[in-house]
């Protein structure tokens, strides 16, 4: 009898689990389906996300020209010995291209963002839900959801992919000044070379696969904040619950659009 | 909206005394998980009339009054303001009637990312679309005057002592002209003498708008300074009701202390 108890209990408490996981779940499908809504629905927040659209920039670019520098040289250096055993090394415009575009560009791109931009958005919305200033601004009805929500996501959604080309380019140029150390070759040859390799589907996949990246760190992040919970730790978990939740993402959509856009290669 | 035949008797009597109610509340319940907060709150606002509502921390007076903008949703009960049912509202109509209520936070929720003339501005271009430059200037210099910080119209909320962030916040619901006010512990968090300039705020904002004003507070000396009527808040209920000087005689154990400063 004792014994049924409490495997009642400890159901009822798994259940209860479930349930507010469950919850959570619709919470967060509801959310995106607001900031999907709003996207369509004027007034439009033109300047807000303008302003948004230049902090992304600006708060990310530092970090991803240093990385995606970095990564086309370590690239180009460790493939190369490879393909120099094969007697292949002019292949390693190609190579690096194709990576870099397809891959290594992106998933910097998108990693950088989630730790910067999802930490800065989940505190961000986090100190004003915790203020009290999301709720000053609701019974003003000065529609905080898209001024703040829908903005942020926005700009992050068309960030991404200009911050994405950008990298390719930084960290091709990173390829192209390694190659040049070890054997001098014209820029213009380089970059023909990679031009060739790369297609269209390439960029087009690249960059639909950035904006998704975009979409969800902004969906991470204003969730994350706008539902902190009080006092000032909730700000310090809300960023921290952004950026860890932001960069799962970032892997998840990356192999998702991988099996996508082989369909069509 | 449920009458009783108490309530029904009260209202002839005010309206007898030529007062109207603005707003009401009866049988307001309201519980976090297993948490029951509010349990059975009855209450009236009458037209121009200052009420405070005394409780300790943690009773619910902030989440009764975030009930009364529809900011949070009760689980049963019904608040009536200036004639609407709040949770009756579609969006556009419960947006209209915030309007009409100004509500003065806690910890003042200005914007912190905004300079104070950027937060006054902020409703009225949002809200009311107001877009004009001098007009905005011009609405904004008025309500900063009318809490005496017109000096600091293009500081940052950061700038300001917590006194002066409380009067901004307050700026910024008269700068929509609100009919009601609802006060969140007005002077929590400050000194005795920044306290009385906040209660002599309270007493002219009413002069000058005509508003009719809920206190909430626990800050005995603001309440005998702003009140027309107190009104108990304790365990979850409107207990004890009446003007400063009934309540100093009140014998509740959970009141008396508050008295006996
Ligand atoms: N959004 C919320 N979620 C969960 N609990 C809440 C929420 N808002 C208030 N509470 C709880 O309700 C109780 C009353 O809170 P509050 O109205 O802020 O008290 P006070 O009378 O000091 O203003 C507190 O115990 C608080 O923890
Ligand atoms: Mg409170």
């Amino acid at each position: 009898m004792g014994t049924l108890m409490e495997s009642a209990k400890v159901f009822f408490a798994e259940f209860m689990k479930l349930r507010s996981f469950l919850q959570q779940v619709a919470e967060i499908y509801q959310f995106v389906t607001r900031v999907i809504r709003n996207f369509f629905v004027p007034p439009y927040e033109g300047r807000e996300i303008l302003r948004q659209c230049f902090f992304v920039g600006n708060r990310s670019l530092f970090l991803i020209t240093f990385t995606a520098f970095i990564a086309g040289v370590v690239f180009t250096r460790q493939s190369r010995p490879s393909l120099a055993s094969f007697g292949a090394e002019s292949w390693l415009p190609s190579l690096v291209s194709q990576a870099v575009v397809r891959s290594l560009g992106p998933l910097i791109t998108g990693l950088i963002c989630a730790g910067k931009l999802g930490s800065n958005i989940g505190a961000e919305l986090g100190s004003m839900q915790v203020s009290e200033q999301i709720d000053a601004m609701e019974v003003s009805g000065t529609r905080p959801f898209s001024f703040l929500v829908v903005s942020r996501v926005t700009a992050t959604t068309l960030m991404l992919p200009l911050l994405v080309v950008y990298a390719d380019v930084v960290a091709l140029l990173g390829s192209f000044l390694t190659v040049n150390f070890f054997n001098s070759s014209s820029f213009s040859l380089y970059f023909n070379e990679v031009a060739t390799n790369v297609t269209y589907l390439d960029v087009f996949s690249s960059l639909v696969k950035s904006a998704f990246f975009g979409f969800a760190i902004g969906i991470v992040g204003s969730y994350a904040g706008y539902h902190s919970e009080k006092g000032t730790t909730g700000v310090g978990k809300a960023a921290n619950t952004a950026v860890v939740v932001a960069m799962i993402m970032i892997f998840v959509i990356d192999l998702l659009s991988l099996q996508f856009i082989n369909l069509f290669r | 909206m449920r009458f009783t035949e108490n309530d029904t008797v009260k209202e002839a009597v005010n309206a007898k005394e030529g007062r109207q109610i603005v707003a009401s509340i009866r049988d307001l319940h309201k519980s976090f998980g297993d948490r029951d907060v509010l349990k059975g709150v009855n209450l009236d606002l009458f037209e121009s009339e200052n009420l405070v509502i005394l409780g300790r921390s943690g009773t619910g007076k902030s989440v009764l009054i975030k009930c009364m903008v529809g900011l949070i949703t009760p689980d049963s009960g019904t608040i009536n303001v200036l004639g609407k049912n709040v949770f009756e509202l579609s969006p556009k109509e419960l947006n209209k009637l915030r309007l009409q209520i100004g509500f003065s936070f806690q910890g003042s929720a200005l914007y912190d990312s905004m300079t104070i003339r950027e937060n006054l501005e902020f409703p009225l271009k949002r809200n009311l679309g107001i877009y004009d430059k001098n007009k905005l200037k011009d609405l904004a210099a008025e309500a900063l005057e009318d809490v005496g910080l017109l000096h600091t119209m293009d500081q940052m909320p950061a700038e300001l002592s917590g006194g002066m962030k409380k009067r901004v916040g307050i700026a910024r619901t008269l700068i929509l002209k609100p009919k009601i006010m609802l006060y969140d512990e007005p002077t929590s968090g400050l000194d005795p003498i920044t306290s009385m300039e906040i209660n002599e705020l309270i007493l002219s904002v009413r002069e000058k708008y005509k508003t009719s004003s809920i206190i909430i507070t626990h800050d005995i000396s603001s309440a005998k300074h702003t009140s027309d009527r107190i009104v108990a808040l304790i365990g979850g209920v409107n207990k004890v009701e009446g003007t400063f000087e009934q309540l100093k005689e009140t014998t509740e154990p959970e009141l008396e202390p508050f008295f006996k400063y």
